[in-house]
């Protein structure tokens, strides 16, 4: 075939784009494909394929789809994982002339992708799908608003990390770091299809988180049950709340810096340019404009956990309520007026400088204000320490310590010093692991129950926690102190023989942190298998206090047979304090939406696109688009999307736990 | 709706409601629809401020003055007002469940923005033919932007009123349908708003500057 014709059906893709020189990936992918590969035979082999579509692929229900981004979380925290592991190794190994394991056109692939990975393919998942899966329960309503934008949200974000996958295999990603500065990812410093990979994946995800935030807004703002005015939402709704306005207010930042990006790369306009009239200085400001909400949006979410966890587990109500609130939505604002503090190094001035170095310390004290709270909720409480309670006391301890380096950094002549330094990865790692990761431990540990109808494994559990915590405070510790003594991030090779200890001793942290993943997985299995012996009838396995308890675990999937009527904050402890009888007979059949394939088509669609664009396949890009066009235009022709379940299974259903709970007692 | 949430009157407290009560459909559509408008402003509240940042970034190009034929875009904006005023005939009418007339007004309101994005690819055009093309300068780059990602908008709502004619045309003035054409109203109503934005600090101010 001409090279021209070749050019047209594949654009830059050749046999060459395929990175058989490195040794590293090719055995990465041989062990991939072998996993992937008994992974479809299996499911082929047991016919689970018309299961997945018709249960879980095209379900709508907010609680399978929950469960399913929890999956992609964990799946994506392996890879970005690995990609940890793989930069302590290398950072470890490449001293006194030793170049190390890892090429510097490998390595920059590799931090690129560890950051933009456990940010938007890791921990955004687990937020969003806890957030999907535990908020209209709390709310006591039957589904989100939009339960097929709430599918399509997932699959839109499903696609975004397959994109970034594919780039380990198919070409290469960034190097550029995770936030892609120009000039550097402009198309004269990399021309290759690694930032294109990254802007890509982004929207493409980006899309479904937006629309998530949209959805979920909309479903607490209107769905909540009668009596449930704002002040008695459960906290862990409350910072869901804010999350999602943050999202929404956020990410289309994000969108367009990227557009903007991409215009530069593909149409070679000059917003980001060094010349023409370019600034990339506004790159930086607008990227993180939306970036700093960003930690925001994950961290929220993780500080409503903590509260129902602390209050169900001291056996009292939530110390401060309404100061938790206020504090959730002043933090909320605050958030949007300091991302300047990314760059103070910028050369902005004193006083632009000070604005921003004020407004950031601000930010700690309702913080702070939380964390008293949380306090004096265990103050003379009846404390349990089950896993989720460890989990947040982890946290306690060592958000206090990272927020103290934040308040740190925020001082601009400090900044000036620890900037770009490992003392600023140090921090942001405090933060966001102690946080966002241990904060989402606990919610899972927390809500597993209730999903799956049985505990997690308690002994699999420690080990999974000791292991993080203490791996973590070995990691990263000694990365305060080498960003003390000034080494900068991102180094491939150091010169200077003394540094060594402090990363051989950060290595080991990550190693221990590693075995904190793998007794994490070795938890799952064994629950699964001792499921009988952990099996929970009554619904409610923590004596806890919201509404997500009164219904069964797992729940139905109506969530509840008769909508809830709230008089309290803690709705469920109040209905067992009051004696609240499980109503036994006048069910009536519950109209519920159906499920669609849309929502994968679509995502899978504007994957292809995104892959078209990645590679200058015009032909594929154009005929995803339109084809996106068609079948989303069509899907708005069926106007019958919801059906009722007879009142017939609701009672079989209901008496089913009926009898489940007589022989509980 | 508001439910009666205190003890009934026998005193016990009442936990749940006897009676299914469904949402009605696209209870949370406007909602929704807001939302989603206010974040589709932020995009344009974006590209506003590049144009702010780069908008006096010439380099050694052309500039506003050179450029912009106010007279045209007077024309190009009095089409866009009129088809909203035209989209409010449309809502008008189909309040009194006119079928066929509402089917009018919104087929003179596409005709409007089809003029509207005819005379915008002119004045485009135009530009890139005399060199003033996006990558000659920052400053042409969030032109083009801004005013393209306008127009782009534009265009999907073309695409949505004839996807709802048609809908409309199938299945009447059912109430999705009304709801539909609602959300539409408010995409097209809000499109006009950010217009005055371009039309003012770009057109306006720009031959000023």
């Amino acid at each position: 075939m001409s090279p021209d014709l070749l050019k047209l059906i594949f654009g830059r893709l050749g046999l060459e784009s395929l990175p058989l020189h490195e040794p590293i990936v090719v055995g990465t992918f041989v062990v991939v494909a072998l996993g992937g590969a008994t992974l479809l035979a299996g499911l082929t082999y047991f016919r689970l394929w018309g299961y997945l579509w018709r249960e879980w692929f095209t379900t709508v229900d907010h609680k399978r789809i929950g469960i399913m981004y929890m999956i992609l979380g964990i799946v994506m925290l392996l890879r970005g994982f690995a990609d940890a592991l793989m930069m302590r190794g290398q950072q470890m190994l490449a001293f006194g002339g030793s170049e190390g394991y890892l090429n510097a056109h490998h390595y920059d692939q590799v931090f690129t992708a560890h950051g933009v990975i456990m940010i938007f393919f890791v921990a955004m998942p687990l937020v969003t799908g806890l957030m999907n899966y535990v908020v209209p329960l709390q709310i006591g309503a039957r589904d989100v608003s939009f339960p097929f934008l709430n599918n399509f949200s997932f699959w839109m974000t499903v696609g975004g990390a397959v994109l970034v996958m594919a780039s380990l295999f198919i070409g290469e990603f960034a190097r550029t770091g995770w936030l892609a500065y120009p000039p550097l990812s402009n198309i004269g410093y990399s021309p290759d299809v690694g930032v294109d990979y990254y802007i890509w994946a982004l929207q493409v995800a980006g899309v479904g988180t937006t629309l998530s935030g949209i959805n979920l807004i909309c479903t607490i703002v209107k769905l909540r049950c009668p009596g449930m005015t704002m002040m008695k939402m459960p906290v862990f709704t409350w910072t869901s709340l804010c999350t999602n306005i943050l999202i929404v207010a956020s990410f289309p930042v994000l969108t367009v810096v990227l557009a903007l990006l991409s215009l530069d790369r593909y149409v070679g306009t000059n917003f980001f340019t060094n010349d023409f009239g370019g600034s990339p200085m506004m790159y930086v400001n607008l990227i993180w404009i939306w970036g700093h909400p960003e930690v925001y949006i994950l961290v929220l979410p993780a500080f409503g956990i903590f509260s129902e966890v602390t209050s169900t587990f001291s056996g009292k109500r939530l110390f401060g309520y309404t100061s938790m609130v206020y504090a959730t939505v002043v933090i909320t604002i605050l958030s949007y007026l300091v991302w300047l503090h990314h760059f103070f190094t910028m050369g902005s001035g004193a006083s632009v400088n000070s604005f921003f170095g004020i407004t950031t310390m601000i930010i700690s004290i309702p913080t702070g204000a939380k964390m008293f709270n949380w306090l004096f909720t265990m103050y003379r409480g009846r404390i349990r320490y089950e896993l989720p309670m460890m989990w947040t006391i982890a946290f306690m301890l060592t958000f206090v310590l990272g927020g103290m380096t934040g308040v740190l950094l925020a001082v601009p002549p400090a900044d000036f010093v620890l900037h770009n330094s490992l003392f600023l990865i140090a921090h942001f790692h405090n933060v966001i692991i102690g946080g966002v990761v241990f904060g989402a431990f606990a919610g899972i540990n927390y809500w597993f129950p209730k999903a799956f109808g049985f505990k997690l494994d308690v002994f699999w559990g420690k080990l999974s926690f000791w292991f993080w915590v203490v791996g973590f405070y070995v990691a990263f510790m000694p990365l305060y102190v080498l960003g003390l003594m000034g080494v900068t991030r991102r180094l491939r090779v150091f010169d200077d023989p003394s540094l060594q200890i402090w990363f051989v001793i950060a290595a080991i942290g990550a190693f221990l942190v590693f075995l904190g993943i793998l007794s994490m997985l070795m938890q799952f299995a064994v629950s699964l298998l001792k499921r009988e012996q952990l099996k929970d009838v009554t619904g409610d396995p923590w004596d806890a206090r919201t509404l997500e308890w009164a219904t069964s675990s797992p729940p139905p999937d109506y969530n509840f047979a008769f909508t809830p009527v709230v008089h309290d904050n803690d709705a469920w402890w109040d209905m067992k304090k009051r004696g609240y009888q499980r109503p036994l007979t006048g069910f009536r059949p519950i109209h519920m939406p159906s499920s669609t394939g849309t929502g994968v088509i679509l995502a899978g669609l504007a994957t292809a696109m995104g892959f078209g664009l990645i590679w200058y396949i015009w032909w594929l890009a154009a005929a995803s688009f339109l084809a996106m066009l068609a079948v989303g235009i069509g899907h708005t022709f069926n106007y019958h999307r919801d059906f009722d379940i007879p009142a017939e299974d609701v009672i079989r259903t209901e008496d089913a736990r009926t009898k489940l709970l007589a022989g509980a007692k | 709706m508001t439910v009666a949430v205190n003890p009934t009157q026998t005193g016990e407290p009442l936990f749940y409601l006897a009676d299914e009560h469904p949402h009605p459909e696209g209870y949370s559509t406007s909602l929704g629809f807001w939302i989603y408008l206010m974040s589709d402003c932020l995009i344009f509240a974006m590209l506003f401020a590049a144009f702010g940042v780069l908008g006096a970034n010439y380099a050694a190009g052309p500039a506003p003055k050179d450029l912009f034929d106010l007279d045209l875009v007077a024309v190009n904006t009095s089409m866009l007002l009129l088809s909203s005023i035209t989209y409010g005939f449309a809502m008008l009418t189909m309040q009194q469940n006119k079928i066929g007339q509402t089917q009018m007004w919104l087929a003179i309101t596409g005709l409007f923005g089809a003029a509207f994005i005819g005379i915008e690819l002119t004045e485009f055009a135009h530009m890139i033919h005399e060199g003033a093309t996006p990558q000659r300068s920052a400053f042409l780059s969030a032109f083009f932007t801004l005013v393209g990602t306008h127009g782009l908008h534009v265009t999907c709502g073309l695409i949505w009123l004839v996807t709802l004619m048609v809908q409309v045309g199938k299945f009447g003035l059912i109430e999705a349908n009304r709801r539909r054409l609602m959300c539409l109203s408010m995409f097209w109503h809000f499109l006009d708003v950010v217009w005055i934005g371009v039309f003012t600090f770009v057109y306006l101010l720009g031959v000023l500057r």
